[in-house]
């Protein structure tokens, strides 16, 4: 019998249904029509989402993968199709984000030439991709697909580029099937976990009075909640997160200490220097979370597990560093720790929690002002949605209050970008949110700058009828541009005034139903319009020009530093 | 007050703090664009690279980069783990100069009047075991090896007696306590990889030199 016949491009869509894909994000053009035609054949099997620029794209795919928990994925165009997914690419880098993006070339024998829409995306792709590879042969397709599925999503995740020229498109060759790809001779997706570090971290954890964990988003994506909670329950020891590990320990969990960093709660950034052990699980010290790195936990003992060697001592150096999957080292942990209550140590954060709340959170959330706060809607949206809702972010003031204020019953609810901090990351990726779990309320809580940046997008819901809720959050200003200006630079507001346009209408000639609301009076009613309504919603809330987010640990300081005003 | 105990400390903080010449040994693939995968991770860092060669090592299809850069042990410990973080690369390693066997190998264009006539440039040439590579009428091409300040030392002595081109080429280096790679790719084939592939070789001994 002979071989099954197939083109490139078939083959490229074989590989995504054996591979269980059912969504995809992309825009056609000239170098992926060959890939574009062959899907017009697989509409049944492959959902294809069109989006309205490459970046919104790559953004959905982001989402897509952080509220399902498979890979997210992405077809572009070469040239600008291409190029406009590098923002996307280095987001998902810097946060971990599996992807595996497929992205057209022109012909193997115009490489090199200038051709037209011809770009040398896998160079340009290098730094923020976790592999990349260009297909010239038909041939490679199926085990190149193999391995790019393979290493997004395993060890630590990340997005994976695939460049195939038009000619391994549309090039028949003898189709042998697909094989899923689980090992590769060079990559090693976890380090082997030894016993001696786990025994060296058990007692370290059990001689500690004050230990404090700190989590990111390493549980998240390890899906090592449960063995995260028993390993805190067990423990006794207070947690605090990453803005990326929210969500994988509920808020109201009694030993949930909230948010680390700098606009995070007071308790976890002061007793960060107070604590005798410092137990980092799946995070990697981030500048916004440390501060100043050399005031930085300096009279602790660190204990820090990380699937990824490179992480251990990079920025600090672990006492124990417990290289290995958190899924496999947390239980192993726990099995070693003593059970305790640590009563006095966990009352200190909340007499921390106390202090902030009397003097920071009260008045930001119940405000005495006429002007309404960020704060005060999020408590609202907590309110309606009691913590079941996926909360988006775009990146800014808005994403801070939302990260602190936000309530959150299951994992894989809290989608933002971290790393990046990839202002117009909010609507695309609260469209891909949606379609990574269908059966959740999502919301976008986005600020009037970043969803200026990518409202294009409101196209993609129009056609594609996704219920999004979007919640901007208009102050009027770039706010924590403004706030920094405010801060340390004499309150020389340089370029941070910005304009809206009717976001209403706006909305409306897309389809999209919408409401304003400038007064209080119609602040809970409107969010409960929104999150009650059927299909997309957009709210408007203006909000105070000029609140600033508070707590803030000030660039160049130490955690325990944090100004609560 | 000198202790030894605080002379060894001391002595590794010089170690991690200060500058020095390290060389970077790397296993990989062979697949095209690795060369770049590597190179931008010391341009990211702004770090000069002083050298570099990469050459099929004595296992066929796995290639071998020796890469040699002036910085701070702490600074390549990184540098090593970001390298070896690349899917293509099968293990990267560290040393510095007392734990290697290196050498360059340089190639000095000379006219070959200049040779025959004058007594004192051969016996430059004899003093330092320069060969012969390649005789024509009018130059002749020599070639030695050895260390930076070797070959330089030849090249300044040649100099005045019409040095016409002089190339040298990337260090290779020989990890004295290394043992190939031939047993230790034999792990990496293996799916589960065995505990040859030690992962954290620092606990309690933070400060010592890596082995292979």
């Amino acid at each position: 019998m002979e071989a099954k016949q197939l083109t490139g491009s078939q083959a490229v869509l074989e590989a995504f249904i054996a591979e269980g894909v059912d969504t995809i994000f992309g825009y056609p053009g000239g170098a992926i029509m060959p890939i574009y035609d062959a899907l017009y054949d697989y509409q049944e099997k492959l959902k294809h989402i069109l989006v309205r620029h490459e970046q919104g794209g790559i953004h959905a795919g982001q989402g897509y993968a952080r509220t399902s928990g498979k890979v997210g994925v992405v077809f572009a165009t070469s040239g600008p199709g291409a190029t406009n997914l590098v923002t996307g690419l280095a987001d998902a880098m810097i946060d971990s984000t599996p992807l595996v993006c497929i992205t057209g070339q022109v012909f193997a024998h115009l490489l090199g030439t200038d051709a037209f829409q011809e770009t040398d995306i896998i160079n340009i792709t290098m730094p923020v991709t976790k592999w990349n590879y260009q297909i010239t042969d038909a041939s490679e397709i199926p085990h190149i697909l193999a391995k790019a599925f393979y290493l997004a999503k395993s060890g630590r995740p990340g997005p994976v580029l695939i460049d195939i020229t038009k000619n391994a498109q549309l090039q028949k060759f003898d189709y042998p099937g697909y094989t899923t790809c689980n090992h590769v001779r060079s990559y090693r997706p976890k380090p082997i976990i030894r016993k001696e570090y786990i025994d060296a971290a058990v007692a370290l954890i059990n001689d500690a009075k004050k230990p404090m964990i700190i989590f990111g988003q390493g549980v998240i994506l390890g899906t090592a909640e449960k063995e995260f909670k028993k390993f805190v329950e067990k423990s006794g020891i207070p947690a605090a997160w990453t803005i990326l590990g929210l969500s994988a320990l509920p808020t109201d969990h009694p030993l949930n200490v909230g948010m680390l960093g700098m606009h995070g709660n007071y308790g976890p950034n002061v007793l960060t220097n107070e604590c005798d052990v410092l137990i980092a699980v799946g995070m990697r010290f981030d500048d916004r979370v440390t501060g100043r790195l050399d005031k930085y936990a300096k009279q602790a003992k660190i204990i820090h597990l990380d699937i990824d060697p490179s992480e251990i001592d990079k920025n600090v150096k672990a006492d124990v560093g417990v290289w290995g999957d958190c899924k496999e080292t947390l239980p192993l942990l726990t099995l070693g720790i003593e059970q305790k209550e640590r009563t006095e140590w966990v009352n200190l954060f909340k007499d921390y929690a106390q202090k902030e709340y009397d003097q920071c959170i009260k008045d930001e959330i119940y405000p005495k002002t006429e002007e309404m706060t960020m704060g005060e809607v999020i408590r609202i949206v907590n309110e309606v949605s009691k913590g079941e809702a996926i909360m988006v972010t775009d990146v800014g003031q808005h994403q801070m209050v939302t990260c602190r204020y936000a309530q959150f019953n299951q994992s894989r609810s809290n989608v933002t970008s971290g790393g990046l901090g990839t202002m117009g990351f909010g609507l695309p990726a609260a469209i891909g949110a949606k379609f990574g779990a269908l059966d959740r309320t999502v919301v976008a809580v986005i600020g009037d700058g970043g969803f200026q940046m990518t409202l294009q997008e409101l196209g993609t819901i129009m056609q594609t009828g996704v219920d999004v809720k979007i919640l901007i959050l208009n102050n009027q200003f770039l706010g924590m541009v403004r706030q920094w200006q405010q801060l340390f630079h004499d309150k020389r507001y340089s370029f941070v005034d910005i304009q809206s346009p009717d976001y209403i209408m706006l909305a409306k000639s897309y389809g999209i139903e919408g409401a304003k609301v400038e007064h209080r009076d119609q602040l809970a009613t409107a969010v409960k319009t929104m999150l009650e309504s059927k299909g997309s919603y957009l709210l408007e809330v203006m909000v105070g020009k000029e609140n600033n987010v508070f707590p803030m640990v000030p660039q160049g300081c130490s955690v325990s530093e944090i100004r609560l005003k | 007050m000198k202790s030894p105990l605080r002379e060894t400390l001391l002595k590794i903080r010089n170690m991690n703090e200060e500058k020095q010449e390290y060389t970077i040994t790397v296993y990989t693939e062979n697949q095209v664009g690795l060369l770049n995968r590597i190179a931008i991770i010391f341009s990211r860092r702004k770090i000069n690279v002083e050298s570099l060669n990469t050459s099929p090592s004595e296992v066929q299809g796995i290639h071998r980069f020796t890469i040699v850069v002036m910085e701070t042990r702490d600074v390549v410990n990184k540098v090593v783990r970001q390298i070896e973080k690349q899917v293509e690369v099968l293990k990267a390693y560290y040393n510095t100069n007392d734990e290697i066997v290196w050498q360059e190998l340089a190639l000095y264009k000379v006219l070959s009047d200049e040779i025959t006539e004058k007594v004192k440039v051969e016996r430059l040439l004899r003093e330092y075991g320069a060969r012969a590579v390649a005789i024509r009428k009018d130059f002749i091409v020599f070639e030695t090896t050895g260390h930076r300040e070797e070959t330089n030392r030849l090249m300044e002595a040649l100099a005045p007696f019409g040095l016409v081109e002089f190339v040298r080429s990337a260090r290779v280096a020989i990890i004295k306590e290394s043992a190939g790679f031939h047993d230790k790719l034999k792990d990496f084939e293996k799916r589960e990889p065995g505990e040859e592939l030690i992962e954290n070789e620092y606990l309690g001994k933070r400060e010592a030199v890596f082995t292979m």
